[in-house]
């Protein structure tokens, strides 16, 4: 800790009066060229791509030329266009399957890791690994233990009587599941973290009330454990949302959305419209989809959150 | 950090009935380390067998049954991937934007942080909000856009153009800012008194006190960009200019029988990261930790 000296007798004089507008002007300024060099990268880089992308989906663009205003003509094609469709399916899919498995490892591993012990911050950093591993090498290597004949997965199952273990990621049915394992093996650590942080804030002195009101330890993690970690529950289910709609690398790599469109989210319909057939205006008012239904569930989030803190 | 053991008053147990207490302590250290053991096995076995297979010739990978240690060892994996693949040169690029990435984006974050929580100012509190506003907004909604601005710019293609997208996070300011507002404010207040400027005080004061979330921001941020496939992947075509991730990808796709060579590229490009983290691990899962939330 730095110490700096400090002369409690001389309390700091109010500041004069005449001078607080003054202040407030050179406090704005100083703040601002704090703040100024992040801001014009963020604004540049971030707003603006989201302002003009409410413009585009307005418009047919190939991106040579002019961009043509064409109205609602890209959401008109939206309502009939059954790929589309298909994506937004396979996107919820993929939600509802991921977050709940998500939230379910991640805190189930923040529990069993949220004691003093020897050797914890090992088995800690085990479980963050795959987080921060390539996406590629990852999908690579699953791939290959999904490989549908000599895999090690499927091998496994064979020799534990399974005559006929899934074909993974090559079978429409089990591609999805595929992806969803990898990405909760992926994932769970970080969440993990964030558990352990709020379990880490549990007052020590509820337990000890529960324990001696003679709550046993199921009791003890219903009535004390899991209120306290609402607010971290609430934090992680709302970036984990997120995190699921935008999905896009891992598929890419892993299965390109195949077989057949069996893998196709929202995101990488985006990249195709847009960086494989050129067609930009459509693409955009595809993620101005996207846009909103991770807005609304944001803000639904919220409010319901809300609602149970009254 | 709490401590463990607590004896409680409450239970009035005779000091005599200790012994069996303590028995069932062990009893669930045992249980409780076996269970972290399988978990991290479990974890850990798609690494293993990656770095297993690196070392097996092309038709051990998949042989049946199962071989789990490569006999004979093939190191030659090793020598012959930097011939057949342009690795050296992606390792590179990738190192150049993972530095320079991470060094602008710890800088202007925390000097942004500083404005947004040490100086007050009116409007301070909604621009604050537009930022973490924006971090629930996909970045996939908003690349094509992006991608239009950056090309007409003349930047797509460059190495520039990754620099651009990962510089500016709103998730960089804000775990800054959260860490900043656990720094007592009468540590700048007194500083303040003593003559120095708000730049000094960041610089000498606010800065020095935040080792653990300038760690972890600049962990976080080398591995995302290390790890980045769709930036490159749009932005960058020429071969000379790719990133270990998107080069990776096109050496599956060019050797896709080619297994142990597969496994040999994978196991590279995880190592630096790997290294990386494990001799910043304690900040890493700390700072984390404590940056994530708060109430």
């Amino acid at each position: 800790m730095a110490t700096t000296a400090v002369d409690v007798a001389a309390a700091p004089t109010p500041p004069p009066r005449r001078n607080s507008r003054r202040l407030t002007l050179r406090r704005t300024f100083i703040g601002w060229t704090f703040i100024l060099p992040n801001f014009i990268g963020f604004a540049v880089l971030t707003l603006t791509p989201v302002v003009i992308l409410f413009y585009l989906a307005f418009t047919s663009w190939n991106a040579f030329g002019q961009a043509n205003w064409i109205g609602l003509e890209n959401f008109q094609r939206l309502i009939t266009d059954g790929t589309f469709h298909t994506a937004l399916a396979n996107t919820a899919y993929y939600a509802v399957m991921h977050i709940p498995l998500t939230l379910a490892a991640s805190l189930g591993l923040a529990l069993l890791l949220n004691h003093k012990m020897r050797g914890i911050a090992f088995f800690r950093t085990v479980a963050f690994f795959p987080y921060i591993t390539s996406i590629v090498a990852i999908a690579v290597v699953w791939n290959m233990l999904f490989s549908p004949d000599s895999g090690p997965i499927n091998q496994f199952l064979m020799a534990l009587g399974i005559d006929n273990p899934p074909g993974w990621t090559t079978s429409a049915t089990w591609s999805m599941p595929s992806i969803v394992l990898v990405s909760v093996w992926r994932e769970m650590g970080y969440y993990m973290l964030l558990f352990l942080a709020g379990l880490q804030a549990i007052p020590r002195e509820l337990y000890e009330a529960a324990r001696v009101d003679g709550a046993h330890a199921i009791q003890r993690f219903w009535n004390v454990t899991v209120p306290s970690l609402r607010p971290t529950t609430f934090f992680v289910t709302v970036i984990l949302t997120i995190q699921s709609f935008k999905i896009l690398d891992l598929i890419l790599v892993m299965t390109d959305g195949g077989p057949g469109t069996s893998t196709l989210v929202l995101a990488q319909y985006i990249y195709r419209k847009g960086f494989e057939e050129n067609d930009f205006g459509y693409a955009s008012a595809v993620a101005v989809v996207l846009f909103f239904i991770c807005l609304a569930l944001t803000v639904v989030q919220f409010l319901l959150n809300k609602r149970r803190e009254v | 950090m709490a401590t463990v053991t607590l004896d409680r008053p409450s239970t009035n147990a005779p000091q005599l009935r200790k012994d069996p207490k303590q028995g069932r302590r062990i009893v669930a250290r045992v249980v409780l380390y076996a269970a972290m053991i399988v978990a991290a096995a479990a974890i850990m076995l798609p690494f293993f067998w990656m770095v297993t297979s690196s070392l097996k010739t092309n038709n051990q990978v998949f042989s049946v049954p199962i071989q789990w240690l490569p006999d004979p060892v093939v190191w030659g994996n090793y020598l012959d991937i930097w011939a057949k693949a342009d690795m050296l040169n992606w390792v590179k690029n990738t190192l150049i934007l993972s530095v320079s990435v991470t060094f602008l984006q710890v800088l202007t974050g925390s000097f942004a942080a500083y404005g947004f929580s040490k100086v007050r100012f009116p409007g301070r509190d909604v621009l604050f909000l537009t930022y973490v506003g924006t971090i629930a907004v996909p970045w996939q909604a908003y690349m094509i856009p992006q991608f239009i601005m950056l090309s007409k710019a003349g930047l797509s293609n460059t190495l520039w153009s990754i620099l651009a997208l990962q510089t500016f996070s709103a998730f960089g300011v804000f775990l800054m800012k959260q860490y900043y507002e656990s720094i007592p404010e009468e540590l700048s207040e007194a500083a303040r008194i003593d003559g120095l400027s708000e730049y000094s005080i960041w610089r000498k004061i606010v800065l020095p006190l935040s080792g653990p979330a300038v760690a972890t921001l600049t962990l976080l941020t080398f591995v995302n960009t290390w790890n980045d496939y769709l930036g490159p992947l749009i932005y960058l075509r020429d071969r000379d200019i790719w990133t270990i991730q998107i080069g990776l990808k096109s050496f599956v796709s060019q050797y896709n029988a080619e297994y142990a060579l597969i496994m040999t590229g994978s196991v590279i490009s995880v190592l630096p990261i790997a290294l990386i983290f494990m001799l910043g691990q304690r900040y890493f899962v700390q700072g984390i930790a404590t940056s994530g939330l708060k109430g």
